[in-house]
């Protein structure tokens, strides 16, 4: 019990004194994360909306992978960009092992199918009648697209939140090809599991904390998007 | 003039045909119901016509066939059944049209302000179109169709989801509108009280099939087969004979029993049906004079009450049905068994061949 109490007495400590080591991580975490997720976002909203609002050959195929990519393992992602940007892989002159730039690309494996899925399904769930309407008033197909991205965007905000939440709790991935250097690449997670592994529980508590309050606010921002009244 | 043109037109969901119309004009000006039964293809036909489903056939817009789908639909306006209305303010609502056909900001806010005020919403325009009700959420669908100034103004039984005080204030008000604006309208409904009281002409669609094109009078008063006599209220629809064609009466027998009236019948035709509607048949409690035509000893088989009139059947030597009000049928007593006195002019009725060729 000892342990636990001083584990979090010294994690607020740590956060009321503005730790550098963990403020650093939590930034790490934050751009690398959100650099993914917006990514994922520019890419997954267009392909979702298209995806969600056409009659394609292989349409049922692209959402099963969607559905699939949901449930990506992050270690997997992290096998297959490693080998993808090992000195010797086909990207190796990227160089881009153990850097931001490879947890990033890891990151939006991860987030990408999920944000244009969740997209999909929520253009797809707007009433088709609305869509014949709009199309009535004379949109073309982009401003008909365009007005039901809008009408659906609390359902497309928590298609990102979801993305969000998926990569900025995930490890394997981000340890695997970020390897998280200290300053450079480490993480909330990756940090997180470093310092319970050497003991130092103040600091691991702290990291843990911070991980919780952005989760939390993730959460409460998709809640009061799924709360909020629906129009007729 | 004709703005619109069907010719031949197949409306297609899917694989499957769901309207055929050989030829269907819609004049400047003019407001043309299309009026049909539940599943009619009533909603098809006029998504149709707006280009909003895929066609075969020809569809003329002025004379030339449509081809630019967008802009053409830029020219029309449709408002449908519920008011799809966007997670926007009324305004903004009321000016989607507008703002998709590119109208800068100040003059789309303007107009969009101009229509929710004709249509008696202005004072909603700041507020969120989640905030309505049901009537000042379709005044708002009506009004974004009314901002564009559509050469076609379509309608998709715009009424029939609102309550009847509801709907009866927006029918009035539309109509005045339409009345004020001259603008051509295709109106769908299954209610004929809608199609009398807004259309100048009405098509009727039964099955998929346009059966009569005609001035809403005409339509009424002289269906044109037994189906849309039917629908058009026309209850009476009996099988006849002719005896006799003179230059002012045409003597029929209905089972047996006399009958003078004043149409001719369909040429060549011996045999045609007598078409009366129930509201033309009187009924009373005297005896028939005998010099009086087409009145006749009646029994009341049924008396059922429908709103404030009641439906009476009655067996005159064959089957007839009259409409009264429910006070009438109070003050002369009325039920089943009664003898009465049931009567109709010699010029209510109308006479349609019995077998139709082609539609």
């Amino acid at each position: 019990m000892d342990l636990i109490l001083e584990g979090i007495a010294g994690a607020i400590t740590r956060i009321l004194a503005l730790d550098p080591d963990v403020l650093d991580a939590a930034s790490t975490s934050l751009a690398v994360s959100g650099t993914a997720t917006l990514l994922s976002v520019l890419a997954g909203i267009p392909l979702g909306t298209v995806v969600g609002l056409t009659r394609f050959p292989g349409r049922n195929l692209v959402l099963s992978l969607f559905n699939t990519g949901m449930g990506l393992p992050p270690v997997v992602v992290g096998l297959f960009v490693v080998v993808f940007i090992w000195r010797s892989g086909p990207l190796g002159q990227l160089d881009w092992y153990c850097t931001r730039e490879a947890m990033v690309t890891a990151q939006f494996l991860l987030a990408f199918p999920t944000i244009a899925g969740l997209t999909a399904i929520a253009v797809q769930s707007l009433d088709p009648m609305l869509r014949i309407q709009v199309q009535a008033l004379g949109a073309t197909p982009l401003q008909l697209a365009w007005v039901l991205v809008k009408e659906a965007k609390l359902l497309l905000l928590t298609a990102a939140m979801a993305g969000f939440g998926a990569v900025i709790s995930e490890i394997g991935a981000s340890l695997m090809v970020g390897c998280s250097i200290k300053s450079d690449t480490r993480i909330l997670t990756t940090a997180i599991a470093l310092e319970t592994g050497k003991g130092d529980f103040g600091y691991a508590f702290a990291l843990a904390f911070i991980l919780l309050a952005l989760i939390f606010v993730v959460n409460a921002v998709t809640t009061w998007a799924q709360q909020r009244q629906r129009p007729l | 003039m004709t703005v619109l043109e069907a010719r031949r037109l197949e409306v297609r969901r899917g694989d499957r045909v769901v309207v055929t119309a050989e030829r269907l004009a819609i004049q400047d000006g003019e407001t043309l119901a299309v009026l049909g039964p539940n599943g009619s293809g009533k909603t098809s036909l006029l998504l149709g016509l707006a280009t909003l489903l895929p066609v075969r056939g020809e569809l003329l817009h002025r004379g030339a066939p449509v081809t630019d789908r967008v802009g053409f639909r830029r020219r029309i306006a449709v408002a449908f059944q519920r008011p799809l209305l966007l997670d926007r303010s009324v305004l903004d609502n009321a000016a989607l049209g507008l703002e998709l056909r590119g109208i800068p900001a100040a003059e789309r806010r303007q107009r969009a302000q101009a229509a929710l005020e004709r249509l008696g919403v202005g004072a909603l325009a700041k507020r969120p179109a989640v905030a309505l009700s049901g009537g000042e959420a379709q005044r708002v669908s009506l009004a974004r169709a009314f901002a564009v100034d559509p050469e076609i103004l379509f309608l998709d039984e715009p009424f029939s989801a609102l309550d009847a005080p509801t709907r009866e204030e927006i029918v009035a008000d539309l109509a005045r509108v339409l009345h004020e604006t001259t603008m051509t309208t295709v109106l769908v409904t299954h209610d004929r009280d809608e199609a009398l009281s807004l259309a100048d002409r009405v098509a009727v669609l039964i099955a998929g099939r346009i059966r009569q094109v005609a001035p809403t009078d005409e339509v009424f008063t002289r269906p044109s087969d037994p189906e849309v006599a039917a629908f058009v209220g026309v209850d009476n629809v009996l099988p006849a004979k002719v005896e006799m064609v003179s230059d002012e009466i045409t003597r029929l027998r209905v089972a047996d029993v006399p009958i003078e009236v004043t149409a001719l019948p369909p040429e060549g035709d011996g045999f045609p049906l007598l078409c009366v509607r129930p509201d033309d048949v009187v009924i009373a409690r005297t005896p028939a004079e005998s010099s009086t035509r087409n009145a006749f000893a009646a029994r009341v088989i049924r008396l059922e009450p429908f709103g404030r009139r009641a439906r009476v059947t009655l067996d005159c030597g064959f089957p007839l049905i009259a409409h009264i009000t429910i006070q009438s049928a109070r003050e002369m007593g009325l039920a089943a068994g009664d003898e009465v006195t049931a009567s109709f002019k010699a010029t209510v009725p109308h006479l349609l061949p019995r077998h139709r060729g082609g539609s």
